[in-house]
C-alpha cells in the first residue's frame, strides 16, 4: 500500500506540474496580452512599457518558473484589474465553488445509485426503461438552457425558488440540480452495469443459497462490490464539476471562482485565469488521488497490480 | 500474409449482413439516424429551406411573437428576435455552426487521440505511459475554462473554436482506441502478420486498424455530440462564436434579456440543440449495440 500510495503520489505532482505548464504556455502564447491590456488607442511606447513593466518581455520558460516559485510559495501574484493578491480573491470565492459543486455530486450520487440499483434489479423492465430514457436525455441536455429552464419554471411561473444569490439552501438548489444533473447518467449506468455483472456472479449465488436474506446479498455481496468504479468515476466527475461550474455560476450570478474565472477572461486579467486554472487542475488531481487510494484499500488487486 | 486475411474476411462480410439487420431493427439507432439526417439537410439546403436572411434586421418587427401565439404571422413563423431578425431563418443557419464544430473537431481530436490510442495500445511499455501520462494530465485541465480562455485570446471565430476543441478533445479517442488495440495485438492475425515480416506502419494500417474502426466511429459519433455541447456552452458565456453568427448557444444567450417576456426565443434554440445532441448520441449508441451486441451498455 505504501508503495502504490507513492508512486500515485509522484504521479499527481508530475500531472499537476505539466498541466500548470500547459495552460500557462497556452495562455501567454495566445495572444499579446500587453497590448489587451493598454487598449486600443494606446502608443507602442505604452505597449513596451506595461511589457517592461509586468515582466512580459522575458522568456516564456523564466516567466513560468518565476510564476511556479511564486505560487509554491502561496502567491499566485496580482490581479491585472482588481489590484488585489490573487489568492486572496480566490479564497473568498472557493467555498461558492466548493459548495454547489458538493451540493451537485450528492444530488447526483444520490439519485444515480439507486436508480441503477433499482434498474440492475430488474433489467427491461420499466424502471430499466425509464432510468435509461433519463440518462439519455440527461447527455443531450444543455446545462445553461436546463438551468434557465428551471429558472422560468420553478423561478418565474411557480414561484417556488429564488432565481439567484447565495446563502439559504433554497438558492442552492438549481445550481445543485444543474450542475449535478450532468453526472446523473455516467453514475447510473456504471452502477447498473456493476449490479447486473456481480448479481451473475458465483458468490452472489453461493450467498443465495446459503440461505442469507435478499436485502443482505444485495448490499454486502452485490452493492459493495459494484460500487468500487463508481467511486473512482464519482471522484473525476467532481472534478469536471468544478471546471464546468463556470456555465453555471454564470447563469445563477453566483460569484465563485467559475465567475471569478470567467470575468478575468474577458479583461485579460490573466494571473487569475491562470491561478483559477491551476486550482481545479489541483483539486482535480487531489480528488483523483484520493479516489484511487480508497480503491486500492477496497481492492487489493489494484494496489498489488504494480508490484508484480 | 495472404491467408489470415482470407480466413477473416468472409466472416467479416458475414457480421457486416448481420449487422445492417440488427441496425434495421434498432429503434433509437434508426431515429438518431433519421433526425440527424433531416439537420444535416436542413443545414445543407438552409439557403433554399430559410424564408428570410438569418442576418436581416427589421427594428419595426422585434419580437414578433411565434404563429402559435397572439399576433404571430406566417411571415415570421417562429417570431423575431430582439433586433427583429427571423428566428426560423437562424435556426436554421445556426445548424451549419453546430454541425461544422461537432465534425470539423472530431476531425482534428479524432486523428490525434486514435494515434496516441494505437501506438500506446500496440507498442506498450514506455509508449504506453507516455501516453497514458498525457491522457491523465489532459483530463486534469478543466476543458471548459482553458478553451474559453484561448479562445477568448485568440479571437473568437469558427474556425478557432474547432482547432481549440479539437485540440482538447481526444482523450476519450485514445482511451478507447488503445483498449481495443491491446485487444487486437494479441489476436493471431497480427501475430501472422509479424511473422510474415510485414513492416509496423503495415500491420498497424492493415491489420490492426480496420478491427478497431468500429471503436473509433462509436467514439466519433459521442464526440460529435460533446464538441456540440461545448460549443453552444462557450458561445453561450459570450467567448465563442461571435455575434451575428446564428449560433444556437450564442442565440440562447442574447436571449436572456427577454426571457421572462418571450421564453419561446430561449426554448427553441435550446430544443434545436437538445435534439440535435440527442440524436446523435442516440446514434452512437445504437452503433454500438449494433457492434457488440451481447456488451452490457
Amino acid at each position: 500500500m505504501l508503495t502504490y500510495t507513492l508512486k500515485r503520489l509522484l504521479l499527481a505532482t508530475l500531472v499537476t506540474l505539466t498541466v500548470s505548464m500547459i495552460s500557462f504556455a497556452l495562455l501567454r502564447l495566445s495572444g499579446d496580452v500587453a497590448a489587451a491590456l493598454a487598449g486600443a488607442d494606446a502608443t507602442s511606447a505604452d505597449v513596451e512599457y506595461l511589457r517592461r513593466h509586468y515582466g512580459l518581455d522575458r522568456p516564456v520558460l523564466v516567466q513560468y518558473l518565476d510564476w511556479l516559485g511564486q505560487a509554491l510559495r502561496g502567491d499566485l501574484g496580482q490581479s491585472l484589474y482588481f489590484k488585489q493578491p490573487v489568492a486572496e480573491m480566490i479564497r473568498e470565492r472557493l467555498p461558492v465553488t466548493l459548495t454547489i459543486g458538493a451540493c451537485g455530486i450528492a444530488f447526483a450520487v444520490l439519485l444515480g445509485i439507486p436508480l441503477g440499483v433499482l434498474a440492475a434489479l430488474r433489467p427491461n423492465s420499466w424502471v430499466d426503461r425509464l432510468a435509461l430514457s433519463l440518462a439519455v436525455c440527461g447527455q443531450a441536455l444543455p446545462s445553461f438552457w436546463f438551468a434557465l429552464l428551471m429558472i422560468l419554471l420553478f423561478g418565474v411561473v411557480l414561484r417556488w425558488l429564488p432565481i439567484s444569490g447565495f446563502g439559504t439552501w433554497q438558492q442552492l438548489v438549481m445550481p445543485a440540480v444543474a450542475l449535478g444533473y450532468q453526472a446523473l447518467p455516467a453514475i447510473m449506468r456504471l452502477t447498473r452495469g456493476g449490479m447486473v455483472e456481480v448479481l451473475q456472479t458465483d458468490y452472489v449465488r453461493t450467498a443465495y443459497a446459503k440461505g442469507l436474506p435478499r436485502p443482505a446479498v444485495l448490499f454486502k455481496h452485490g452493492l459493495r462490490n459494484a460500487l468500487v468504479p463508481v467511486v473512482a468515476l464519482t471522484a473525476v466527475q467532481l472534478g469536471f464539476m468544478l471546471g464546468g461550474s463556470i456555465v453555471i455560476e454564470s447563469v445563477f450570478a453566483l460569484h465563485g471562482i467559475g465567475h471569478l474565472a470567467w470575468q478575468s477572461i474577458s479583461r485579460r486579467d490573466l494571473p487569475v485565469v491562470q491561478a483559477v486554472v491551476l486550482i481545479i487542475s489541483c483539486f482535480y488531481v487531489l480528488i483523483t488521488l484520493l479516489a484511487d487510494l480508497v480503491n486500492a484499500w477496497l481492492d487489493p488487486r489494484i494496489r498489488l497490480e504494480g508490484s508484480r | 500474409m495472404s491467408a489470415p486475411v482470407a480466413a477473416v474476411a468472409p466472416a467479416a462480410r458475414l457480421g457486416g449482413q448481420d449487422r445492417l439487420r440488427r441496425a434495421l431493427r434498432h429503434g433509437g439507432l434508426l431515429a438518431g439516424a433519421a433526425v440527424l439526417g433531416v439537420m444535416v439537410l436542413g443545414a445543407l439546403l438552409a439557403p433554399w429551406l430559410a424564408p428570410h436572411d438569418p442576418y436581416g434586421q427589421d427594428l419595426a418587427r422585434r419580437l414578433v411573437n411565434p404563429v402559435w401565439h397572439a399576433g404571430g404571422t406566417w411571415v415570421h413563423p417562429l417570431g423575431t428576435d430582439g433586433l427583429g431578425r427571423d428566428y426560423l431563418s437562424r435556426l436554421i443557419y445556426g445548424s451549419r455552426i453546430s454541425l461544422l464544430i461537432g465534425f470539423g473537431c472530431v476531425l482534428i481530436s479524432g486523428v490525434i487521440g486514435a494515434t496516441l490510442g494505437v501506438a500506446a495500445g500496440y507498442f506498450g511499455a514506455r509508449v504506453d505511459m507516455a501516453v497514458m501520462f498525457l491522457i491523465t494530465t489532459r483530463l486534469s485541465m478543466p476543458v471548459v475554462l482553458v478553451a474559453l480562455a484561448v479562445v477568448a485570446l485568440v479571437g473568437g471565430s469558427l474556425g478557432v473554436v474547432v482547432c481549440v476543441l479539437g485540440l482538447l478533445l481526444w482523450d476519450r479517442f485514445a482511451v478507447v482506441m488503445r483498449a481495443a488495440t491491446q485487444q487486437v495485438r494479441g489476436l493471431e492475425y497480427v501475430t501472422a502478420a509479424q511473422a510474415a515480416g510485414a513492416s509496423t506502419g503495415r500491420i498497424l494500417i492493415r491489420e490492426v486498424l480496420p478491427n478497431v474502426l468500429d471503436q473509433l466511429l462509436v467514439v466519433a459519433t459521442l464526440e460529435v455530440a460533446h464538441a456540440v455541447l461545448l460549443e453552444a456552452a462557450l458561445s453561450f458565456l459570450g467567448l465563442g462564436v461571435q455575434p451575428p453568427a446564428p449560433s444556437w448557444g450564442l442565440m440562447v444567450s442574447e436571449a436572456k434579456e427577454h426571457m421572462f417576456f418571450s421564453p419561446w426565443l430561449i426554448t427553441l434554440p435550446g430544443a434545436a440543440l437538445f435534439g440535435l445532441v440527442l440524436a446523435i448520441n442516440l446514434l452512437g449508441d445504437g452503433l454500438r449495440d449494433v457492434a457488440a451486441p451481447r456488451r452490457d451498455r
